[in-house]
């Protein structure tokens, strides 16, 4: 048996396939663009082609994310706070408090020892402090997304950034550059100043050992680096910390499979 | 399938209009017809006093909340604007603002001009600027009341003094504007027929404490609170409670809810987003939610709660011909955003409690200071130290841009999606 997640974030889409065994045996990754239901379909199939299986063969599959009602070969949805607690829990069984950094939101989840949701906290109306604004600062600095965290970590003075507003930055991030400031420098002031509104986001929820991170802006080593030096703390992050959200609706779509069983064997 | 009609199906709601209807439309001529006109806020407001002078009443904040309703607010609010107010102005004033460039005319009809503007101060400072604003705008006569803020939880005597001598100042200004003499026995009168309604309401409000409740005291308690806000004091309003109270206890008889399948209760604090109303409802119906408390159907009046400890309802406050100066000052004392943080906490923990509620929701209105500060440690008191699912959610009361559906929805579904999974379901 085979089920899967689909987890359509504002800018990219997941995909995951478990086995029977919950074991992850299919991945798929795509930008989601304009199209939210071609985007769906598309990380889909790279997950399918990655483990050589054809689409009779998933069971169940559960659409997260912002587009999750767009998931249109999805047998049912779950939000994404609920699937990223579940998928945490599953890569990291002692997760308490999850900080998930997307595209354009910013989430602290707290959770319980079951792996289900007892709080969370967003940030509001704004992309301040989200994968968008780390997005405006590479543009600016001509730099791709990929390479920015390892820059920062080159840095030896870091400025002080004291603008989170994702329009703002690029006219604060030109000012440092017309005075002559190092890139590294300004880059670790950026990634600081996400690390410091990260943070008091999650004692808003109460600030928990163990916390996992996930999102896309997981990947950036230099943001881990930033939250757990401001933070005092190991944040548990691993090379599946982008897929924590579609791990998680899988691992939904495991469950309902399960219970149908359940179900039907008792009748 | 037809759907089975009941006597007294929708009464509350229909009516309801139709009483709004008519004091729309009495206002319209108001000025033609050279009768005083005043102007009035809700919160802690003194309409017996004015209402024994003739005067028509006129609430900008029901106006701008019907703009909100009726999808005009943003025009207004951009009208505003453009003269100047900043976006972080409260969105109500900008209505009113918008309102008043717009010729008076909103969907309600066109706005009588003021012959007074009586600010009375409860909690909300806004309500200063606003009504100084007006005064200016209209040239009319300011009368400010001036109302203690109830940090310490209590009424004192001082408090009641202050109030009423500051009554003995307004009673000649009105008797000037109005041409009236002022009457005691026709204020006694007035303060009887609010009385009866305010005893009626509390009883609609109170039958949510059944399971399934027959009547939501958010989402449809706005539309059923209206009377008792804006013509207190009046038969019309007593008789509309009779009619609205029936049609609570024909629920109650035919097992029917606001929700076909009540799932969650919940506490709400905080006004609705008036622009997206009907969207904002649809997003709590899914879940199968029913609002069995609220604290912005309180910030009329507060008539179910005492001011400390356990009282039953019948014995909280209520307008008092008896003592009339005195329940009038104590009225204008006893609003929701008069309340002290602590005091409007314990309110919203008593019907956590009493109701038999699921969870607090928490609708923080951007350009709302009155109703906004402080909910932040709300929060935290509810989530962290009573372990209580507390849900943060934040739009605005009149300003249609600060709605943004998606984020609510993920907010809100992501919440009830936790309740269910914790039930097992």
């Amino acid at each position: 048996m085979l089920v899967a997640g689909v987890d359509v974030g504002s800018t990219a889409t997941k995909a995951i396939i478990l086995d029977e065994n919950r074991k992850i045996v299919g991945r798929g990754l795509t930008n989601t663009g304009a199209n939210v239901v071609k985007a769906a379909e598309r990380a889909f199939k790279n997950a399918l082609e990655e483990g050589k299986f054809e689409e009779w063969e998933v069971t169940f599959i559960v659409g997260t994310g912002y587009g999750r009602y767009k998931v249109p070969f999805g047998n049912t949805q779950v939000t994404e706070i609920g699937c990223h607690s579940r998928g945490a829990h599953f890569l990291f069984p002692n997760t308490r408090t999850i900080l998930d950094i997307g595209g354009q939101d910013t989430k602290a989840i707290k959770v319980g020892a079951d792996g289900d949701v007892k709080d969370f906290c967003m940030n509001d109306k704004c992309a301040a402090g989200t994968g968008r604004f780390l997005e405006a600062a590479a543009g600016v600095l001509g730099l791709e997304l990929g390479e920015i965290g390892d820059v920062s970590q080159m840095s030896e003075s870091p400025i002080r950034i004291t603008n989170v507003c994702t329009v703002f930055v690029e006219a604060e991030i030109m000012s440092h550059l017309s005075k002559g400031r190092k890139v590294e420098d300004i880059l670790r002031g950026v990634h600081n100043a996400i690390a410091g509104r990260s943070i008091a986001l999650m004692r808003r929820i109460s600030l928990e050992d163990e916390i996992t991170f996930t999102g896309g802006v997981s990947r950036n080593k230099g943001m881990v680096k930033a939250i757990e030096e401001k933070l005092g703390m190991k944040l548990n992050v691993c090379s599946d910390s982008q897929f924590i959200g579609a791990i998680g609706a899988a691992l939904f779509a495991f469950e309902k499979v399960e219970h149908e069983n359940n179900t039907h064997s008792r009748h | 399938m037809t759907e089975t009609i009941y006597k007294y199906q929708d009464v509350g709601r229909n009516y309801q209009k139709d009483l709004l209807g008519k004091w729309y439309k009495d206002l319209s001529t108001a000025n033609e017809k050279k009768e005083p006109v005043a102007y009035l806020f809700i919160s802690g407001n003194i309409s017996e006093l004015l209402e024994v002078f003739g005067f028509h009443l006129v609430y900008p904040e029901v106006n701008a909340l019907q703009c909100g309703v009726r999808k005009v607010a943003g025009d207004f609010i951009l009208k505003a604007e453009d003269t100047g107010y900043s976006p972080d102005v409260c969105g109500y004033v900008k209505n009113d603002i918008g309102l008043i460039i717009n010729n008076n005319v909103g969907p309600f009809g066109k706005m009588p001009k003021p012959d007074l503007l009586l600010c009375t101060y409860s909690g909300c400072n806004t309500y200063i600027k606003w009504f100084e604003a007006l005064a200016k705008f209209y040239d009319a006569p300011l009368f400010m009341l001036d109302v203690p803020y109830m940090w310490n939880g209590n009424i004192d005597a001082d408090s009641i003094r202050y109030l009423t001598r500051q009554f003995s100042e307004l009673i000649p200004l009105c008797e000037k504007i109005s041409g009236k003499k002022f009457s005691m026995e026709r204020l006694q009168e007035i303060l009887g027929l609010s009385r009866k309604a305010e005893d009626l309401w509390v009883e609609i409000l109170e039958s949510s404490k059944r399971i399934p409740s027959p009547f939501d005291a958010f989402f449809e308690a706005v539309f059923f609170m209206a009377p008792i806000y804006v013509m207190r004091g009046k038969k019309e309003c007593v008789d509309y409670y009779k009619m609205a109270l029936e049609e609570i206890k024909e629920r109650i008889a035919h097992q029917i809810g606001p929700v076909p399948k009540e799932r969650f209760r919940v506490v709400m604090e905080g006004p609705p987003p008036w622009p997206h109303f009907r969207n904002f409802w649809e997003l709590f119906k899914k879940w199968g939610v029913c609002c069995v408390g609220s604290t912005y159907s309180k910030v009329g009046g507060i008539w179910d709660l005492p001011l400390q400890g356990d009282v039953p309802s019948d014995k909280c406050f209520r307008h008092d011909p008896e003592r009339p100066f005195e329940t009038i000052a104590e009225y204008a004392l006893n609003c929701y955003t008069n309340w002290s943080w602590d005091m409007r906490v314990r309110m919203m923990e008593k019907y956590l409690k009493d109701y038999l509620a699921d969870g607090l929701v928490i609708h923080s209105v951007k350009s709302c200071r009155a109703f906004s500060v402080g909910q932040a440690d709300v929060r935290e008191y509810f989530s962290k130290k009573l372990n209580m699912p507390t849900l943060f959610i934040e739009s605005d009361l009149a300003d249609p841009r600060y709605f943004s559906e998606a984020q609510l929805k993920n907010r809100i579904d992501a919440f009830f999606e936790s309740l269910a999974h914790k039930r097992g379901a």
